[in-house]
């Protein structure tokens, strides 16, 4: 196996683009690739600043990296969730990689800032935990980039993420979503903008750019993941792309390409400024009086923190 | 030679040198999903492992959703 580029060893290969790279050129082939998913999608220019949403996991950690390697101004935010060990250990990890750098993290522990975690929101809300936990992480992310005077906030999505949820979406015709899947989405009174520079990059490839750039993550699966809906579509897409290599691109910015539009009139119709109340006691936009963090900070205080469990069996040491 | 798999941390022994391909083809793993790592960098795809190799088979699908 020999680098398209320079003809030395490869140490990997990439099928949908009927390749092997070397070290050096597949770390530049993921610069280069990342750099195009910004310009051709407008995510971003040079001059601005980004507020990267790090969990400690590859994609996430890999971006950060990515951005800095390209010159932008990129500082990260890490919210400690609270879900026991897996939390912990993803929090070490992205400190240590920040302070070996010598980059801005910024940090926010949900039970030290705002009184519960996201086990203990799963309870009482009666819901998985994953919804508590999108809608605080959302939450927190667009007030650290509004308060911060960030122009966007960047996510480590990837490929094989966007094709999964695609593929989600369109086995249920889910249209109001399919409408708004974009790796961009634009700015409106009380929100940043929300890129996903990685979408042009498969997970094998940012863990491989992990691994050549020496960077540590957490392995690890959130313990509330394993075996989920999104893996198992991970896992079809990858069947297929097996025998079909390319297949989860074309799907994805095919679907761009050619598809999305064709869901605009599913889009939800987002107020106009001036349409929609101020949350009054956060002052985010929202269409009820108060918006749905705050309640959920009214419903978790005081409540007695529990640990999460899967059929009874503590899952979170 | 000595595979260890993550999620969960487990080690299985094989005996003498096999490739990735056959290595994989066991396991039944999916090449997509998986990277195989030997002291801290990147196996390719065509290499050998000898009888005394430690290889780490790392998974790289995650499944963070929000
Ligand atoms: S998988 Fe874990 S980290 Fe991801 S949204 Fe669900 S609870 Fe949060
Ligand atoms: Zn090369
Ligand atoms: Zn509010």
């Amino acid at each position: 196996m020999k680098c398209k580029v320079c003809r030395e060893p490869a140490v990997i290969d990439i099928r949908r683009h009927n390749a092997n790279f070397c070290g050096d050129h597949f770390l530049k082939l993921v610069r280069d690739q990342t750099q195009k998913a910004i310009d051709e999608f407008k995510m971003f220019a040079p001059g601005e600043r980004i507020l990267v949403a790090v969990s400690g996991g590859k994609d996430s950690l890999a971006l950060w990296d990515i951005l800095l390697e390209l010159g932008y101004e990129a500082n990260g935010l890490y919210i400690g969730l609270g879900i026991g060990g897996y939390s912990d250990r993803s929090g070490d990890q992205v400190r240590a990689f920040a302070a070996e750098r010598g980059l801005k993290l910024e940090q926010i522990e949900l039970r030290d800032q705002y009184g519960y975690d996201v086990p203990t929101a799963a309870a009482v809300t009666k819901r998985v935990p994953c919804s508590a936990c999108g809608l605080s992480k959302r939450h927190l992310f667009d007030k650290a980039a509004l308060q911060g005077g960030y122009d966007a906030v960047a996510t480590g999505h990837n490929l094989d993420d966007e094709a999964a949820v695609l593929f989600g979406n369109t086995l249920r015709w889910q249209t109001e979503y399919l409408a708004r899947q974009h790796p961009v989405l634009p700015a409106r009174p009380g929100f940043p903008r929300k890129v996903k520079p990685l979408v042009r990059l498969g997970e094998r490839e940012m863990a491989a750019y992990c691994v050549l750039r020496g960077i540590d993550y957490i392995v690890e699966e959130c313990p509330m993941a394993v075996g989920n809906k999104h893996i198992g579509y991970k896992e079809a897409l990858n069947a297929i792309e097996a025998t079909s290599p390319g297949a989860k691109q074309a799907f994805y910015f095919g679907f761009l390409a050619r598809a999305v539009e064709r869901f605009a009139d599913a889009a939800p119709a987002y107020a106009e400024a001036g349409d929609t109340a101020a949350c009054t006691r956060c002052g985010v936009p929202t269409t009820s009086e108060i918006c749905a963090f705050c309640r959920l900070l009214e419903r978790t205080a005081g409540a007695e923190p529990v640990h999460l469990t899967i059929k009874g069996k503590r899952v979170d040491a | 030679m000595q595979v260890n798999l993550r999620n969960p941390n487990r080690t299985i022994i094989f005996e003498g040198p096999m490739s990735i391909v056959a290595l994989l083809q066991k396991l039944d793993l999916n090449r997509e999903s998986v990277l195989v790592i030997r002291g801290g960098t990147l196996v390719p795809g065509d290499a050998l492992l000898t009888a005394d190799d430690v290889v780490e088979i790392r998974p790289v699908i995650s499944g963070g959703v929000a």
